[in-house]
């Protein structure tokens, strides 16, 4: 029970997201209606990406300091987990823009930031998969991705910022912001973060144990 | 560590100065850019819109750049790149290829801008401050992009990776320099522009202080 009690917390989340999300009370506001529960199963991809992007941020430094190929695993799951989060959240999005905009892409800042930030970690992926020496691959990818994180962060908080999206909230629309962001929505909103974070991390560590389990393999292959 | 760094400089200006076919290879790179952006547009002198004006600008300085600084960490050989590593420090080894890229970069935009002005027209209300915006772009490109040939370089540098790697981190710099330059051409008042150029500044410095942090890891693998 200690080792994965919070397994069954993220389970519990979920139904509790899946359920509430859907059936609460919603305000209903002008434009977003019942889209708003959206919510709940879009914002929180982004909210998931990010906190998972510091995780492994914070194995990659870690690798750089000790060269130890087991928090290069986790740094490497922890963003493949949140690469799959941000396309959720970028496929989700573009079905919400297209019943709410009436386009699936905009020109809007915040989509467009996305999808660079999503550009940034398949080149990753790119860069991992043309290097060869295992400890090289580790180390400079550790390099690449800490680098890219401190450009996409000014990316996603400061230049939606300079301009005006059409995002709920922003620019005069209606949204979840302190004045209409009522409290029934926050007691799933905050929960669906949670419990769509720890999925992510559940996941990730599965991830991590094949890549140990296929490389115990190879070990004994080589030794044989 | 500052006379390292001036020493360095030296000898990136003196290697670039003794095979001159790299810097004329990447002058003429930039003209001849033009040139066809010029030819395919069918655009005479000053009938170019000026949001189009401004973005074919960026886009070319951009590309140039990027091939530019490409070669940063491959054009010397192995051997000596194992002589600089005994004897200069990595923190300087990256300061000092920044500085002489963000000269480089800089020498590029304004042939550019010359270049432009001549085919296309140069619509440039406020130039003191479109020269400003050139600076600060060239330093943050040439920042960035000296980190990521650092690392391209590494995985056997060949050039889809450098723009694949490069152009994401690139693009927040460009698009702040694009809206400033904007308004340079425009002539709006400058009073506008200082968020702007303050925010340029400080991904400048974010992406500078990073490749400073992170560079000795590279160098010593």
């Amino acid at each position: 029970m200690k080792a994965y009690w919070w397994k069954v917390l993220a389970i519990a989340l979920l139904a509790y997201t899946l359920t509430a999300g859907l059936l609460i009370d919603v305000p209903r506001l002008p434009i977003l209606n019942e889209t708003i529960r959206a919510l709940f199963f879009h914002v929180t991809m982004w909210f998931g990406m990010i906190l998972m992007l510091v995780v492994a941020v914070y194995y990659g430094i870690k690798h750089l300091q000790t060269g130890d190929l087991a928090h290069d695993d986790m740094a490497v799951e922890f963003t493949n987990a949140a690469i799959l989060f941000g396309v959720v959240g970028i496929t989700t999005g573009m079905v919400w823009a297209k019943f709410t905009w009436g386009d699936y892409w905009t020109n809007d800042p915040k989509l467009n930031a996305s999808a660079i930030g999503l550009l940034m970690y398949f080149a990753y992926l790119v860069l991992r998969n043309s290097l060869t020496d295992v400890y090289q691959r580790a180390k400079i990818s550790a390099v690449y991705s800490i680098f890219a994180f401190a450009a996409f962060i000014p990316l996603i908080f400061i230049l939606p910022r300079l301009t005006d999206s059409l995002h709920p909230g922003n620019g005069g629309n209606p949204g979840f912001n302190a004045y209409d962001m009522d409290s029934n929505l926050r007691k799933v909103f905050y929960p669906a973060i949670i419990g769509w974070t720890l999925l992510g991390a559940w996941i990730s560590t599965i991830r991590v144990r094949i890549r140990r389990l296929e490389r115990k393999m190879e070990d004994k292959l080589i030794n044989q | 560590m500052w006379k390292e760094i001036v020493i360095l400089v030296k000898k990136e200006a003196l290697l670039e100065w003794r095979q001159k076919y790299a810097i004329n290879g990447i002058l003429l790179y930039v003209i001849s850019a033009v040139f066809t952006a010029y030819l395919s547009m069918g655009a005479g002198s000053g009938s170019l819109q000026v949001p189009v004006w401004n973005a074919l600008y960026w886009i070319i300085i951009l590309f140039s750049s990027v091939n530019a600084v490409a070669k940063s960490f491959v054009q010397e050989h192995q051997a000596r790149q194992l002589y600089y590593y005994m004897i200069a420090s990595p923190e300087a080894i990256i300061l000092s290829k920044t500085i002489y890229n963000t000269l480089l970069t800089l020498v590029l935009a304004l042939l550019g801008y010359v270049v432009f002005g001549l085919v296309f027209g140069n619509p440039v209300a406020d130039k003191p401050l479109f020269m400003l915006n050139l600076l600060l772009g060239a330093m943050g490109f040439s920042a960035s992009l000296t980190m990521v040939s650092a690392i391209a370089s590494k995985a056997g540098n060949n050039g889809t990776l450098m723009a694949i790697l490069s152009f994401p981190v690139l693009i927040p710099i460009l698009l702040m320099a694009i809206q400033v330059s904007k308004n340079a051409i425009d002539g709006l008042d400058r009073e506008i522009n200082l968020e702007k150029i303050l925010t340029l500044l400080a991904i400048n410095a974010l992406v500078t202080a990073s490749a400073y942090i992170l560079f000795p890891y590279l160098w010593r693998s």
